[in-house]
């Protein structure tokens, strides 16, 4: 079952199996997540070498849930983050070298070096950041929504956000509009137990994928460890949004195994936990299981997915140091649309 | 060739840590995330984890070690199907980066030269007068219209929007009530409730909804009942409207407008009596307007809709009532960033916007009868302010009285005071006077709102100062 605590509702197929997924669309995921995996550890490694400055948010663990929703949206849908973004970026299909190269600040970034980590776009992959201010891609995702139903265009906008946004106000006011006004909006909360330092225990009262219960909105937990089980409800809860039933939230549990960002300590969880984790659930290894138990791909076929992936990212790291520092003219430009 | 793994930097601070302790051993396996060492610093402890797979050929900081500076090959991973021989081949010395592995910043610095440190510093502040292309607004005046502030606006968001479908208006109030003070006044019946948007009261929520709507490629008219409120959404209209451009690297901007009354209306104390000028005007990737009479309302608001940038819009309470001649030309549209001389004058010049423009015209007359001619400047554009309108003025008056409703600390007065000083110092017979709002909150009680705001004798002592007089 891909969600559980489901509320019954026109739109449920609670009996249904999981649909069948194909091989080749496995061993999509498999390479997407592990490209994420690759990308992140390179970034560490970049920001450990004084090459990436400033804050530094890393994905690595969280890979099942961008690849598993992105696996259920399509073309022309609109996806908006936060700063631990750059797993959404390569998942939207943004190019690892110009991620690579706009967190080294370099003019081969997708913001021409001016943005950083936590502020990229990519208006060809509709991804719309990337944002550095807690809960703010919330209004500005459904704002998103909201012009997807105004164009009449059947985009949904997928609007993530992590269980330490979920306490900011300006969600509500998001939520609210959005049953208000059954803008095709799907709420993807990232949890991962942490907001920065402090556990979810001692930020939040209730259970998060309630938290749409007053505005009459759907949520539904979901294992974000597992990609299969993300795509699954995602899928069903996407068509469900685009055919015009307004807001879902989906809560997927989840775990980031670095720190908040590069310079913590983590001093807030024990080392066996992350182990716990890391050993027992990590969608790689999960799904690394499932295709080689299953039949679907051999170690060969994996090591060549291996091989590619290292690829993308070693040239992605080169580029990243290769790409000037932006030109200083480019000081002054992009404050204002030229009039 | 194997591969260096270097002393990492936890923050861009860190320059050294210690080298706690070795998790791993020469001869290990390791693969991706393994943990391979523990390092300290002054802050925390944090541990090293392998980026590439392989073995470990050679220890090269032996755990204990204090002071390792960052970057510093600290070990020798061997890759799949390479021995101990490698080790000696790739040697260990500092400078020679493994295959996968980047190169140490000093030696990227020298392979992608800093532009920046290159090149002369960059200005600051532009270096000249700045102004917008001079209007062509006369012509249209040729055929007008006496109408209220209230209705001109009407009009230019009604013209805007039967001219571009993807000009919609939101807000409080502003579809079934027909506009909190009815601004917005017919909107719904002509374009339906598919454009003219009630919002609940949930002003950091609508803003950032509709500026997320204007990354889109829709062009949001978000009223604000009153700027107060507007507090409440002011990381969207900084951090999302005015930011986003630059962050994207151009790709993305917020063709946005955020418009309702600013300033003080009549007796309704500190939290609704504001001036946000010069809030808004600090800030780059944002332009401010407000406007003073209703042609000024009309021009610069369509001007505002059309224009692709995010657009601060500050009407006035008080002045929506008030009728002036408009033209009838639906053309009409005033350039954003360009002043209006509304009086001409020798003596000294005063600069004002919105409401304040209507005190400044009363204090010339007043002048007039004592012999001082004033000229008038109507700002209507505060950024980009048209910084060349004001020295020319000066440079014929050599006097200038700013005058603001908001509080006088770095308000627009002070930036008037830092333009003489930039690019007019030497044409100045008299220190630059200020007359703004007290500096205290907004009173309830009449008399003493009355002596909080600056009125038309206090603009009329200030000029006369100002011309030793």
């Amino acid at each position: 079952m891909a969600a559980s605590r489901r509320r019954p509702t026109k739109a449920q197929t609670d009996t249904a199996p999981a649909q069948a997924v194909s091989s080749e669309e496995l061993l999509h995921y498999y390479r997407e997540m592990l490209l994420i995996r690759r990308f992140e550890e390179k970034a560490g490694q970049l920001y450990g070498m004084g090459l990436i400055g400033g804050f530094c948010h890393l994905y690595i663990g969280q890979e099942a849930v961008v690849v598993g929703v992105q696996a259920a949206l399509k073309q022309g849908d609109t996806v908006i983050t936060s700063y631990r973004d750059h797993g959404h970026m390569l998942a939207c299909g943004m190019e690892a070298k110009g991620v690579m190269a706009e967190l080294t600040g370099r003019i081969g970034g997708y913001s021409k070096g001016k943005g950083g980590s936590m502020h990229m776009f990519s208006r060809e992959k509709n991804f719309y950041g990337g944002h550095g201010i807690v809960g703010g891609q919330v209004p500005l995702g459904t704002g998103l929504a909201f012009a997807h139903k105004y164009l009449n265009d059947g985009g949904v906008s997928a609007v993530y956000c992590g269980d330490g946004a979920i306490n900011q106000g300006q969600v509500y006011e998001s939520f609210n509009m959005a049953a208000l006004w059954k803008l095709p909006v799907l709420f993807v909360i990232e949890n991962n137990k942490y907001a920065m330092g402090t556990s979810q225990e001692r930020a939040s009262a209730g259970e998060l994928h309630q938290r749409g219960a007053a505005y009459g909105i759907p949520g539904y937990q979901v294992n974000g460890m597992d990609v299969l089980e993300v795509k699954a409800a995602a899928d069903q809860w996407v068509n469900y949004i685009r055919e015009g039933n307004g807001p879902v939230i989906l809560e997927m549990k989840t775990y980031r195994y670095r720190g908040h960002s590069m310079s913590d300590p983590a001093k807030y969880r024990t080392k066996e936990e992350v182990e716990k984790m890391r050993s027992e659930s990590d969608p790689i290894d999960q799904l690394k299981a499932k295709l080689l138990g299953g039949g679907h791909a051999d170690e060969d076929k994996l090591k060549e997915i291996d091989r590619e992936v290292k690829a993308i990212v070693t040239e992605s790291a080169e580029f990243a140091q290769q790409s000037p520092e932006p030109d200083p003219s480019e000081l002054w430009t992009d404050i204002l649309v030229e009039t | 060739m194997p591969i260096e793994v270097l002393m990492p930097a936890l923050s861009p601070t860190m320059t050294e840590g210690k080298l706690a302790k070795w998790l791993k051993k020469e001869g290990d396996a390791v693969k991706s995330g393994d943990v391979l060492a523990e390092i300290e610093t002054d802050k925390a402890t944090m541990e090293v984890e392998a980026v590439d797979e392989g073995r470990v050929g050679r220890i090269l900081v032996p755990e204990g070690t204090d002071n390792v500076a960052v970057n510093t090959p600290i070990a020798m991973l061997l890759e799949e199907g390479e021995d101990e021989s490698a080790l000696s081949k790739g040697g260990n010395a500092p400078a020679t980066p493994g295959p996968t592995n980047a190169v140490p910043a000093s030696e990227e610095t020298k392979a992608a030269p800093s532009a920046v440190q290159a090149a002369a510093p960059a200005p600051t502040v532009p270096a000249a007068p700045v102004s917008a292309p001079d209007s062509d607004e006369d012509k249209f005046f040729a055929k007008t219209v006496k109408k209220t502030v209230r209705e001109a606006l009407r009009d230019a968001m009604a013209e805007e929007m039967r001219r571009d479908e993807k000009v919609f208006v939101m807000g409080e109030e502003v579809a079934q009530y027909q506009g909190a003070y009815k601004v917005t006044q017919g909107l719904l019946q002509e374009f339906g409730e598919r454009r003219v948007i009630d919002t609940p009261i949930t002003e950091i929520g609508f803003a950032g909804l509709g500026v997320g709507a204007s990354f889109k490629g829709l062009k949001p008219i978000v009223e604000f009942m009153t700027f107060n409120f507007a507090m409440q959404a002011i990381d969207h209209i900084i951090n999302s409207a005015a930011k986003t451009l630059y962050m994207s690297g151009g790709q993305m901007g917020s063709p946005i407008v955020f418009r309702g009354p600013n300033g003080a209306a009549a007796r309704v104390a500190a939290q609704h009596s504001q001036c946000y000028a010069s809030w808004y005007a600090h800030c780059p990737g944002l332009k401010v307007v407000s406007p003073w009479s209703a042609a000024d309302a009309k021009g610069l608001l369509k001007a505002a809709i059309r224009d692709p940038n995010p657009v601060v819009f500050l009407e006035n309470e008080i002045l929506y009532g008030q009728s002036f001649e408009v033209p009838e030309d639906e053309e009409f549209v005033l350039p954003i960033g360009k002043a209006k001389i509304e009086r001409a004058g020798k003596d000294v010049t005063i600069t004002a916007f919105s409401i304040m423009v209507g005190h400044a015209m009363a204090a010339a007359e007043e002048l007039a009868k004592e012999g001082i001619d004033a000229e008038v400047i109507n700002l209507r554009t505060i950024r980009p302010l048209d910084t060349a309108t004001i020295v020319n003025s000066v440079k014929k008056t050599n006097r200038l009285v700013s005058v603001e409703e908001g509080w006088p600390f770095a308000g627009i007065g002070s930036e008037m005071c830092a333009l003489m000083m930039e690019q007019a110092f030497d044409y100045l017979d008299a220190p630059v006077a200020r007359v703004a709002g007290l500096d205290v909150p907004m009173p309830y009680a009449a008399n003493l709102e009355k002596l909080a705001l600056p009125q038309v004798a206090d603009i009329v002592k200030a000029a006369k100062q100002a011309c030793y007089r």
